[in-house]
C-alpha cells in the first residue's frame, strides 16, 4: 500500500504496532488506548510517535500530549463516516496540529480533494487508487467556495 | 411459492426480468420458479452479472395467479400506474 | 436573478466532468454500486422504480425563461417529455439513462443549472420564499443569503459526509412560505429592537419518521457572522449526529435528545472558537455583490386598480393571484395540480409556452414553490388578462392555489424505490371530488399533503389534512393526520387511528371536511376549527359515524 506523503510517494518510516504487541526500536504508531496505556514510556522513547484516532475519538481528546506527536492517523471504518474530516480540520485549524495528518482506512478517490482540503497531507492509499490517479484526484477542480485548512483563497476572494 | 428473479439494468436503469441464464424486458417472458432452489440457484449466478457490472440490485419476488403479489412488482412490470402511456405497458400496445 | 460569473461557470463545468468520470469508472467496474451510490446521489442521481431518476437544483425556486427551454428541450431528448416539481423547489426527470446524465449535466451547465447536492447525506439545495423579493410583507429579499449558503455548501470539504441529509430554508417575511420550522436548519431574516437586520437561527426540524419543528439556536446572529454559525452547527452535527441507525441520524434527534440547552451550548461554544479564529467573516463586498443580482426589475410606475371579479379570470385572480409590493404589480400562481391530474407535473410544451409567455411579457423569472406550483412573481396587474389566457391555453390555469384541490403529492409508488404505496392517484381522486370550485372556494384554505411513506417527501405531518401511505401485508393503507402546518403557526399533524383503504380514503377525507363544514365558526379554516376542537369531532365522523347536532 503506498504511501503518499505530502504529494509524493514516500517511505513509510512508521510501524503500526498491534496494542499487544511488543514495540521495535523505531518509529511507531499506536492506538489512543496504548497511548494512555503506557503515555510516560511512549513518550519517554527517543523516537517519533503517531496515534490512530478512530472515526469516533475527537482529536481534542488527546489535550496539551498533541505537541509532542509527530503523526496522527485518522482511520476511516467506511468511507461514509464523515467524522474524520472534522477531525482533521480540527486538528489543523483550532489545534494547531503541524505534525502529519494521516488518512487511513476504507476512504474512496473521490474523496482525496476533500481530506487534502481538511488538512490531512499523508495517505495510505487503498489498492484502487494508484499515485496516478491520486495526482488526478487533485485536479478535478480548481477553485473552492469556502475557507478550510488548506488556506486556498476562495472564489469569493479571487473575486477580489 | 412461485417466483421471479429481477433486477435493474446498470446503464439506463430500466427492469429486467431472469429467463435461463440470462435477461428478459418483460415479466411475460420471465421464468418462474416453482423450486426455491432453483430461484436461489438463479439469484446466485445473477450475482455474476452484478460483478460484470450489468445488472443491480438483483432478487427474487413472489408470484401469484401470475401476478405479483406486491403492488411494488405490479408497478415495475407495467409502469407509473397514473401514466399508462408510460413504461413497459406502453411497448406493449 | 443570480449569474454565474466564470468562477462560477468553471465549477460548474469540473463538476460535470468529476461526474463524468465517476460514471465511466462505475460502468468499468472500478466502483462498485455500494461505492457508486453516496456519490451519483450527491449529483442528484437515484435508481427508481422504472429507470433512474435526475434531481435537477433550482436553487431557492428561481428559474429563467430561458432554463425553462432547457428543460423542456432535455424531457424531449433524455427523457420522455415531462418533468416534475417537488416539494424542495427541485425538478425531477423520472427516465434518464446512467450513460447520458454527464450530457445532461453538460447542457445543464450551459444554462447555469446543476444537480449539485439535490441528495445524498450532504447540505442540499437551499429554498427560500417563493414569493421572495415580491411579498409585501418581506423584510429584504432572502435569495442572497440562500445564494451565500449554496455557494459555501457547494462541495463542503468537511461536510458531503454527513451522518444524514441537510436542508436549509431562508425566509424574512412574517408569513412562512418556507417550511422554516420543519428544516434541519432555517435562517429567518428579522430586525432587532435596535432596527438592524440580522439572522434568527433554528434548527432540528424535520418530518420523516419521527417529525419534530426547529427551535431557535440563535436569536440573533450578525450579517458577516452567518456561514460561521452554520459552520458551528454543522460541525456540532457532524461530530455527534448519531451513525449507528439511518433512522435517528438527521439533526433533528440529536438536537432533540440534547435539548434545547445543550445544543445551543454546543452550538454557541463552536461559534466561539470559529469566531476568535476569523476565518469565515462574510465581508460586506461579497454581500453586496451577491444581492446587486437580486435587485427586483425595474418596475414602472402604475397604481393598484382594480382587479377583475367576473367569470374565469375573476375566479383565477381571486384564487391565484397575490398582493405585490408595488403598485400596479400582482404575483401570480401557476398551478400545477389540474384536478385529476399529477401534481408537479408539467411537460414540454407547458414550460416552452411558460417560457414564451415570460419573454412576452417581460417577466424575468419564475418560481418553483415548495407545494409543487409556479409562481410568476412580477406580473403587471394589466397584464393579468392576457397572462390568464394564455395560460388557459397551456392547460396551467387550473384556480386553486392554497385550496383543497392544491394538493402536495410525492411520486409515491408509482415511481419511488422507498414508497410503500401510490400517492398520485389517491391526490387524483381526491382533487376529483372536490373539484366543484364553489365548494372548494366554500372550504377556503385547506393543505392536503400526501406521501407514500414515512419519509414524508409529500410533507404529510405539516398538512391540515396529512395522509401517509402504508403497506400492510402487500394491501396500501392510508392513515389520516390532522391539524398539522408548515406556516408560521407550525404544527405536527395527529394521527387519527387505523389507516383507511384504498376505496375508502376518499370518503373519509370528504367526511372530515364536511364535518368542518358543519362546526366552523365565522371566518375559521378548517386548521382553526380543529385546533378549537380537536380529534374527536373528525374522528368520529371519518370512521362512519354520523355527526351529532350539537352546534
Amino acid at each position: 500500500m503506498p504511501l503518499i506523503r505530502n504529494g509524493a510517494v514516500a517511505e513509510d518510516t512508521y510501524v503500526t504496532v498491534a496494542d499487544d504487541a511488543a514495540l521495535p526500536d523505531g518509529a511507531v504508531i499506536v492506538s489512543l488506548k496504548r497511548f494512555r496505556a503506557e503515555r510516560s514510556d511512549l513518550l519517554a522513547r527517543n523516537h517519533a510517535l503517531g496515534v490512530v484516532l478512530t472515526s469516533d475519538q475527537s482529536p481534542e481528546t488527546l489535550g496539551p500530549d498533541l505537541d509532542r506527536l509527530s503523526v496522527v492517523v485518522l482511520e476511516f471504518p467506511k468511507f461514509r463516516d464523515g467524522r474524520p474530516f472534522s477531525w482533521a480540520r480540527l486538528l489543523r485549524t483550532r489545534l494547531k496540529f503541524t505534525g502529519e495528518i494521516r488518512a487511513r482506512g476504507d476512504f474512496l478517490y473521490d474523496q482525496i480533494a476533500y481530506l487534502k482540503r481538511v488538512g490531512v497531507d499523508a495517505f495510505e492509499l487503498p489498492p484502487a487508487i494508484t499515485p496516478e490517479l491520486f495526482a488526478r484526484a487533485l485536479s478535478e477542480m480548481t477553485n473552492v467556495y469556502q475557507p478550510s485548512a488548506d488556506g486556498r483563497e476562495t472564489i469569493s476572494a479571487l473575486r477580489g | 411459492m412461485v417466483q421471479m428473479l429481477t433486477a435493474n439494468r446498470l446503464i439506463d436503469g430500466r427492469v429486467l426480468y431472469w429467463k435461463e441464464g440470462g435477461w428478459v424486458e418483460t415479466l411475460e417472458d420471465a421464468e418462474r420458479f416453482t423450486d426455491t432452489a432453483a430461484a436461489e440457484a438463479a439469484l446466485t449466478a445473477a450475482k455474476d452479472f452484478v460483478a460484470r457490472n450489468l445488472v443491480v440490485n438483483p432478487y427474487l419476488f413472489e408470484i401469484k395467479d401470475g401476478r405479483p403479489v406486491k403492488e411494488r412488482e405490479i408497478i415495475r412490470a407495467a409502469g407509473p400506474s397514473v401514466r399508462t402511456d408510460l413504461g413497459k405497458q406502453a411497448d406493449h400496445v | 436573478m443570480y449569474r454565474y460569473d466564470e468562477f462560477d461557470a468553471r465549477f460548474v463545468r469540473e463538476r460535470t466532468e468529476q461526474f463524468r468520470f465517476q460514471v465511466e469508472r462505475r460502468l468499468k467496474g472500478e466502483l462498485t454500486e455500494d461505492q457508486f451510490k453516496p456519490l451519483r446521489l450527491m449529483n442528484g442521481l437515484y435508481l427508481q422504480l422504472h429507470a433512474y431518476m435526475l434531481r435537477i437544483a433550482v436553487p431557492y425556486g428561481t428559474l429563467s425563461a430561458r432554463q425553462f427551454r432547457k428543460l423542456a428541450e432535455i424531457a424531449r431528448k433524455y427523457d420522455k417529455g415531462y418533468g416534475h416539481f417537488t416539494t424542495r423547489q427541485n425538478m425531477q426527470f423520472n427516465w434518464p439513462a446512467l450513460k447520458d446524465v454527464p450530457d445532461i449535466l453538460g447542457e445543464l451547465a450551459t444554462v447555469e443549472m446543476h444537480c449539485i447536492q439535490t441528495s445524498g447525506n450532504c447540505i442540499r439545495n437551499v429554498t427560500a420564499d417563493h414569493f421572495a423579493g415580491a411579498a409585501a410583507d418581506e423584510i429584504e429579499d432572502p435569495r442572497p443569503v440562500a445564494e451565500l449558503i449554496r455557494q459555501w455548501s457547494s462541495l463542503h470539504p468537511e461536510f458531503s459526509f454527513l451522518p444524514r441529509k441537510f436542508k436549509i430554508a431562508v425566509i424574512a417575511a412574517r408569513e412562512d412560505r418556507a417550511a422554516l420550522r420543519y428544516h434541519d436548519a432555517a435562517v429567518e431574516i428579522v430586525k432587532n429592537a435596535e432596527g438592524r437586520t440580522g439572522y434568527r437561527v433554528w434548527v432540528g426540524g424535520g418530518m420523516g419518521r419521527t417529525p419534530y419543528l426547529g427551535y431557535v439556536v440563535g436569536d440573533f446572529v450578525e450579517k458577516p457572522d452567518l456561514l460561521g454559525f452554520l459552520e458551528a452547527i454543522m460541525r456540532v452535527y457532524n461530530e455527534n449526529g448519531r451513525r449507528d441507525n439511518l433512522f435517528k441520524a438527521r439533526i433533528k434527534i440529536l438536537a432533540h435528545s440534547l435539548g434545547e440547552t445543550e445544543m445551543r451550548e454546543r452550538v454557541l461554544r463552536e461559534f466561539k472558537e470559529i469566531k476568535a479564529a476569523g476565518y469565515l467573516q462574510v465581508p460586506e463586498a461579497e454581500r453586496a455583490r451577491i444581492a446587486a443580482y437580486f435587485a427586483p426589475p425595474e418596475f414602472e410606475t402604475l397604481t393598484d386598480e382594480p382587479l377583475p371579479t367576473d367569470g374565469d379570470l375573476g375566479r383565477w385572480i381571486a384564487n391565484n393571484v397575490a398582493p405585490h409590493k408595488q403598485p400596479g404589480y400582482a404575483i401570480a400562481t401557476i398551478s400545477l395540480k389540474p384536478i385529476g391530474g399529477v401534481p408537479g407535473d408539467i411537460n414540454a410544451d407547458q414550460l416552452d409556452g411558460v417560457a414564451q409567455l415570460m419573454d412576452d411579457f417581460g417577466l424575468t423569472e419564475i418560481r418553483a414553490s415548495h407545494e409543487q406550483n409556479l409562481v410568476l412573481p412580477h406580473v403587471r396587474q394589466k397584464d393579468l388578462p392576457a397572462v390568464f389566457a394564455r395560460l388557459t391555453a397551456l392547460g396551467l390555469a387550473t384556480p386553486n392555489a392554497g385550496l383543497i384541490t392544491d394538493i402536495i403529492c410525492c411520486p409515491g409508488l408509482d415511481y419511488c424505490d422507498l414508497a410503500n404505496a401510490r400517492s398520485i392517484p389517491i391526490a387524483q381522486e381526491i382533487a376529483k371530488r372536490f373539484a366543484d370550485l364553489e365548494r372548494q372556494e366554500d372550504i377556503g384554505e385547506l393543505k392536503i399533503k400526501m406521501s407514500g411513506c414515512i419519509n414524508a417527501c409529500g410533507h404529510h405531518h405539516a398538512g391540515h389534512i396529512g395522509i401517509l401511505g402504508v403497506d400492510k401485508k402487500g394491501v396500501e393503507y392510508y392513515q389520516l393526520l390532522l391539524g398539522g402546518s408548515a406556516a408560521e403557526d407550525a404544527s405536527i399533524g395527529e394521527i387519527m387511528g387505523p389507516g383507511f383503504g384504498e376505496h375508502e380514503i376518499v370518503d373519509a377525507v370528504d367526511r372530515v371536511v364536511e364535518a368542518y363544514r358543519k362546526l366552523r365558526q365565522p371566518g375559521e379554516r378548517f386548521l382553526d376549527t380543529y385546533r378549537r376542537l380537536g380529534m374527536e369531532p373528525f374522528k368520529n365522523v371519518a370512521y362512519g359515524e354520523q355527526l351529532h347536532a350539537a352546534h
